[in-house]
């Protein structure tokens, strides 16, 4: 039995079948036909609906994409849809900006920019967002429009956030919040086949009595299989209330980040150790994808175009697998074995992920290449961890996403660049190294030989950054 | 009392209203076909597609798909009681192939289940047994084999030949230009319902109520009179509803027609970019010969497409490419080959601009690379090339260049945009900046209004006024987006002098107006604006003759005006006015007519005037690139772009907004690929990227071409704005173009291909680099 509120209604229900999403239950089951279905796999944010929970002192509101979201996820949670905006008939001011600035054409599309601009909106109040141009393409950025071209929409957004004052969802704030927190107890799991344990010990006893089940955490990935490919999911655990895989514990000299940690709040977790990785973070996923998909889930499905996984294996991370046998740990450069394939046994899962801060002398450079900038897979990335000591490179840590079967280091490259200066010369003998490291694959995304040029010329960028060239050599610099 | 004047200026044509559905977009009340209600027992149909790109189908078991779970019905090209082929011009494409099949994902079969889940599911479990055969996947190949779908076409003017070999330069290249998925926001859809007496009512996500109405009748085997096409607004068309949502409001309907439920039919996001056909990818060879400045005497160009599998519309839509590979320049001696090449992949269609962006870029292209030959910056050369009104105002299909307004609006562009400082200013940044380059290139866009297609260009609208004063209106257009339906509102209420909200807009219905054409070629307010005028003005007319009679008054002294209708010293409420003239027995529907006048064509001579008119404008783009990784960002665009006098200011700038962003993504990030068996790839937003809300540029200044109404006869002298402003994004791609030419000082021409993904940029900077 899971319980949220559904607009204003509270629902208990039973997940007969736990792999039912959100819209499917919207406009299947409710016949609320306001939330639309353009891609079904979380690309495109027609089916926008917003999650709220109760934060720091008041309610956060998550826009995400309810195509790819099981329903279970919104346990003790409240799901606002397009419908509930207006109030006696009168637009709430997103959905009025909208309006006055022509930001609907076709319409297909628009429900979900309402509900991703009123996240934004209701995030402004509250500070969590700012209220300028790069929130805006941030909040948007997981909403595809093909008519307008974005600019009425921009405009919108202005419009809306200039004057961004109290709304009628203030008012039942309070009540909504009691109502949530009242809600939150553990729901149960008699109909047997959608697990939310609350603990890690729980976790890894269900883990071991149902090796079948499968792990949800954000689910963007898992849903796919459901909405793609039309398979049924028969048994799902659910990894969002247990408490240690949501911890972040940090000491002087590193920082543990529990397995559930969502990709939005990695944001504010990491940003101010490594404000390297942020341009990188704005541009994982969208943001409805930021605010499901976890860091856990971005490891252990084990992509070899995963984002975070080249970073973290840069910076030395390790990661906590847990069974009921216990705790072990093991380089996160170990985990992957092979496409898809990691050394995690059948009863394991990631706990959390253990990143050293580096000493002061090291710079983390990281570049993801894609065909559009916002949320698009990246046909290469690289992340590398340099320490120049005396001009010479003393400590070098390279890893490359979409280069490989798996997210690797590259050992031939970081050779050569190892007790070298990082200059022209050595970059050019680099960036031949990395033909022993790598044989890339042709897809749809690059070519074998882009990939592989593209990765040298990357060292070479990041050679002329460390020069401390003064040209841009990023386009996002202009 | 203070009345009215009996004469007065539009007052509601020139506003700038919201979307007549505007309200209901944003709170989620505007239904699309998908959300309607189910109905009693509805059921779900879902497509079995080819495996293969090419073969004989020589085993369909579909035994283990009846029995799945809940399965209605399965059909295949047996179980076709009428005509089998939907091909909408020219024959070629089965409703379901029956024995050679042509492209992976090819419909073979359908199943109607009591959901879309269980239908998708039954469907995979078909067994299909396909002999291959060698497919043709690639336009290279099949323009080698000259395997054609329809014959080659060939237009000229003058001597191209002798005047090619006399001219004192002379430049031969090729360019390629991809193809583009529509990628509307809601996919495929038609929910058949049947009705007594054999009659079906389909209601469908369709540009072209009238072909779907036709090809389900076909289908079904029962005269058009019995099947009624019903389109309230789609969610996104661009040209891929033209043609393309026949097939599977046949296969509704059918169902339902089997079954007598209700049958829905929607392709899911996979089915729809697999299946249906998209904008076509040409090959374009040229050979020009021009003069020392950079003027062009003689030009040969071979513009090859890759059409798919079968005709479709290519045949109109190479016409079309055709018709605008001069763009906006005079080409004294000039002979265009056009190429209709069959490749075992879909068939590829109508997307906005219908062929004529796949010319024009082959124009540009061969503007810029005169200017990198003559050394000079391409907008010089693109001036001295222009058309005139006078000696070279000649079309290379014989069309006499009238109301030329490109020149003007391209000086005005120069000037407002500082294209000759920031030429400066790029060319110093680019000095002194190895990794990134900048580029600048403004671009003019001519493109031709009316359907190549003579007789498509005519359709018709259905008024009626009630006895309360409000307004319903009809007419044969439908509503993709593109604010058509409150323009047409706009119109009507102009007529009668009411406000906007006192017409209801209702469904575009094959029952209501008939034999209409479909809702393309930007002509929808052209051709249905003035036959809803002409319906709205019939019934004034009525009311005019009516209470001049009764109140015994000159017709002149009768006025519609917003404040009532004036009869000499009288003012009565439109209301009052339509109850008496309800009681004096007066109609107060009315039909109207249009079919745009001066047009003709004869296609055996390549001559005529296919076009009524030329809608014009100009736009001015800058980009940054990373000559390392051959990443780009479009800093700042600006466009001057011409609609006549607008119907709807606000309509019009988001048609233009909205073409240049699409224009961008088929020039930049959209990119289509097949693997080696003809699989597509990009078969999902995940793989196939159009523009996010971080692509628009920073600055981008968009402006009406004031005061300059159309100089033809059209509704209110406004002109169409669908389709011209997706060209304006050639300037970008010449933008990036020009940016890595800046490797080499521009020396070297940079043989860039659209798109320029960050891989083309890449390769295209290799090029230049490593020339000698």
């Amino acid at each position: 039995m899971i319980r949220f509120i559904l607009n204003r209604s509270p629902v208990s229900l039973e997940l007969v079948r736990p792999d039912i999403t959100v819209l499917e239950y919207l406009r299947e089951h409710r016949y609320m036909r306001g939330t639309k279905e353009g891609c079904a796999s979380g690309d495109c944010g027609a089916c926008t609906a917003v999650m709220v929970e109760p934060g720091n002192g008041s309610l956060e509101y998550r826009n995400f994409n309810s195509c790819i979201t099981f329903l279970g996820a919104l346990h003790a949670k409240q799901l606002i849809t397009v419908e509930h905006l207006k109030e006696n008939g009168r637009l709430h001011p997103v959905q009025q900006a909208m309006v006055d600035q022509h930001g609907s054409q076709c319409g297909f599309c628009t429900p979900g920019f309402v509900m991703s601009l009123f996240s934004l909106y209701k995030s402004c109040q509250t500070g969590i967002a700012g209220a300028d141009g790069e929130s805006i393409k941030e909040y948007l950025g997981g909403n595809l429009c093909r008519c307008t071209g974005y600019f009425p929409i921009v405009r919108a957004a202005e419009q809306a956030l200039a004057g961004c004052g109290p709304d009628r969802f203030d008012r039942s704030a309070e009540h909504v919040r009691q109502t949530l927190v009242d809600l939150d107890d553990p729901p149960a799991t008699d109909a047997g086949r959608f697990h939310a344990p609350d603990t890690a010990s729980e976790l890894a006893t269900l883990r071991d009595r149902h090796p079948d089940a499968r792990l949800l955490a954000g689910g963007t990935d898992l849903a796919l299989e459901v909405t793609q490919q039309c398979r049924d999911i028969g048994r799902i655990i659910h990894l969002g209330r247990v408490r240690e895989l949501g911890a972040v514990r940090r000491s002087e000299s590193r920082i543990e980040i529990g397995a559930t940690v969502t990709l939005d709040r990695l944001e504010k977790i990491l940003g101010t150790d490594f404000p390297e990785l942020l341009p990188m973070l704005r541009r994982f996923g969208s943001r409805q994808i930021r605010n499901l998909g976890t860091i856990g889930g971005n490891i252990a499905n084990a992509s070899p175009i995963a984002d975070l996984p080249p970073v973290l294996i840069a910076l030395g991370a390790t990661c906590a697998l847990q069974s009921i046998e216990g705790v072990r740990s093991m380089p996160l450069e170990d985990y992957f074995v092979g496409y898809r394939q990691t050394a995690s046994r059948d009863n394991e899962f990631i706990r959390s992920v253990d990143i050293p801060l580096p000493p002061d002398t090291a710079t983390l450079k990281i570049c993801k290449i894609s065909k559009r900038l916002d949320d698009d897979i990246s046909s290469v990335c690289l992340a590398a961890l340099i320490t120049i000591e005396d001009g010479t490179t003393t400590g070098i840590r390279v890893a490359f996403g979409g280069m490989a079967a798996i997210p690797k280091r590259a050992p031939h490259c970081e050779a050569v660049l190892s007790g070298q200066p990082f200059d022209r010369d050595t970059v050019e003998r680099a960036k031949a190294a990395l033909g022993q490291d790598f044989e890339p694959i042709s897809d749809v995304r690059a070519s074998a030989a882009y990939r592989l040029e593209v990765a040298g010329n990357l060292l070479e960028r990041i050679g002329l950054e460390l020069s401390g060239a003064a040209t841009p050599t990023r386009v996002d610099q202009i | 009392m203070n009345l009215p004047p009996f004469s007065r200026k539009p007052f509601c044509v020139s506003r700038a209203l919201a979307h007549d559905s505007a309200t209901r977009h944003v709170s989620g009340e505007a239904p699309y076909v998908d959300d309607c209600l189910p109905l009693t027992e509805q059921s779900y149909a879902c497509i079995g597609g080819s495996t293969r790109a090419h073969g004989t189908l020589v085993e369909l078991d579909l035994e283990a798909v009846r029995k799945a779970e809940g399965v209605i019905d399965v059909i295949s090209a047996d179980d076709i009681p009428g005509e089998i082929d939907i091909g909408p011009v020219f024959p070629g494409d089965p409703l379901f192939a029956a024995e050679t099949v042509e492209y992976i994902g090819q419909p073979l079969f359908a199943v109607a289940a009591t959901s879309m889940k269980l239908a998708r599911q039954a469907v995979s479990l078909a067994r299909i047994r396909i002999e291959e055969m060698p497919p043709v996947l690639d336009l290279d190949s099949a323009i080698a084999q000259q395997l054609h779908v329809r014959p080659p076409h060939t237009m000229s003017r003058g001597d191209t030949d002798s005047m090619l070999g006399a001219s004192p330069c002379r430049i031969a290249g090729f360019m390629r230009v991809g193809g583009q998925e529509h990628f509307y926001l809601e996919g495929q859809v038609s929910l058949a319902v049947p009705g007594e007496n054999g009659c079906m009512t389909v209601h469908c996500s369709t540009q072209n109520p009238s072909e779907v109405q036709k090809a389900v009748a076909e289908v079904l085997d029962i005269p058009l009179n019995r099947v009624d096409v019903v389109t309230r607004r789609m969610g996104g068309g661009f040209g891929g509803k033209e043609t393309q949502a026949a097939a599977w409001a046949c296969i509704a309907a059918l169902f339902a027609s089997r079954t007598n439920r209700a049958v829905s039919c929607r392709l899911g996001r996979h089915d729809d970019m697999v299946m249906t056909g998209k904008r076509h990818n040409f090959k374009n060879s040229y050979d020009v010969g021009f003069d020392t400045e950079g003027r062009i005497e003689a030009i040969r160009y071979q513009l090859a497409a890759q059409c798919g599998y079968s005709p479709d519309l290519s045949d109109a839509i190479v016409d079309r490419a055709m018709f605008h590979c001069d763009n906006a320049y005079y080409l004294p001696n000039v002979t265009i080959d056009g190429v209709r090449c069959k490749t075992h992949t879909v068939s590829n269609t109508a997307f906005r601009g219908f062929g004529g962006p796949q010319g024009m870029i082959a124009m540009e292209t061969v503007i810029d690379e005169i200017a990198y030959r003559c050394r000079k910056d391409p907008l010089e050369i693109r001036k001295l090339n222009f058309y005139d009104t006078k000696e070279r105002s000649r079309t290379p299909y014989h069309q006499q260049i009238e109301h030329f307004n490109l020149p003007g609006i391209v000086d005005q562009l120069e000037n407002e945009c500082q294209y000759r400082a920031r030429r400066q200013s790029i060319r110093e940044f680019n000095l002194c900046n190895p990794v990134i380059k900048k580029g600048l290139s403004l671009t003019p866009a001519k493109f031709g209004i009316s359907f190549s297609i003579a007789h498509l260009n005519q359709s018709g609208a259905l008024v009626h006024l009630y006895t309360d004063g409000s307004i319903h209106l009809n007419h044969g257009g439908t509503e993709m987006g593109q604010g058509l339906m409150i323009k047409i509102a706009q119109i009507v209420s102009e007529v009668f002098a009411t406000d906007p909200e006192n017409v209801v807009i209702s469904p575009t219905r094959t029952d209501k107006v008939p034999n209409t054409p479909p809702t393309a070629a930007s002509s929808g307010t052209d051709l249905n604006g003035m036959a809803a005028r002409s319906a709205a003005l019939t019934i004034r007319e009525r009311l005019i003759d009516f209470l001049a009679e009764k109140h015994a008054t000159e017709k002149s002294r009768i006025a519609f005006t917003p404040v009532g209708v004036r009869i000499g010293d009288e003012l009565l409420s439109l209301a009052r006015v339509a109850r008496q003239a309800w009681l004096g027995r007066i109609s107060l529907s009315a039909t109207g007519f249009y079919r745009t006048p001066k047009i003709h064509y004869d296609r055996p001579s390549a001559s005529g005037r296919p076009f009524f008119y030329f809608a014009n404008g100009a736009a001015a783009s800058e980009v940054a690139i990373d000559t390392l990784t051959g990443e780009c960002r479009l800093l700042r665009t600006d466009i001057i772009h011409d609609v006549g006098q607008s119907i709807n200011p606000a309509v019009d700038i988001g048609q233009i907004e909205g073409g240049y962003i699409q224009g961008l993504g088929w020039l930049t990030c959209e990119e289509l690929k097949w693997d080696g068996t003809g699989r597509l790839l990009s078969d999902s937003p995940a793989t196939y990227k159009i523009p996010a809300i971080g692509d628009i540029p920073p600055v981008f200044n968009v402006r009406l071409l004031e005061n300059w109404p159309n100089e033809e006869e059209t509704i209110f002298r406004s002109k169409a704005v669908g389709e011209p402003p997706l060209m304006l994004a050639i300037s970008a791609w010449s933008a990036i173009r020009d940016a890595i030419g800046a490797i080499r000082e521009h020396e070297v021409f940079p043989r860039l291909n659209a798109p320029a993904t960050p891989e083309e940029i890449l390769r295209t900077v290799n090029q230049v680099r490593n020339a000698p």
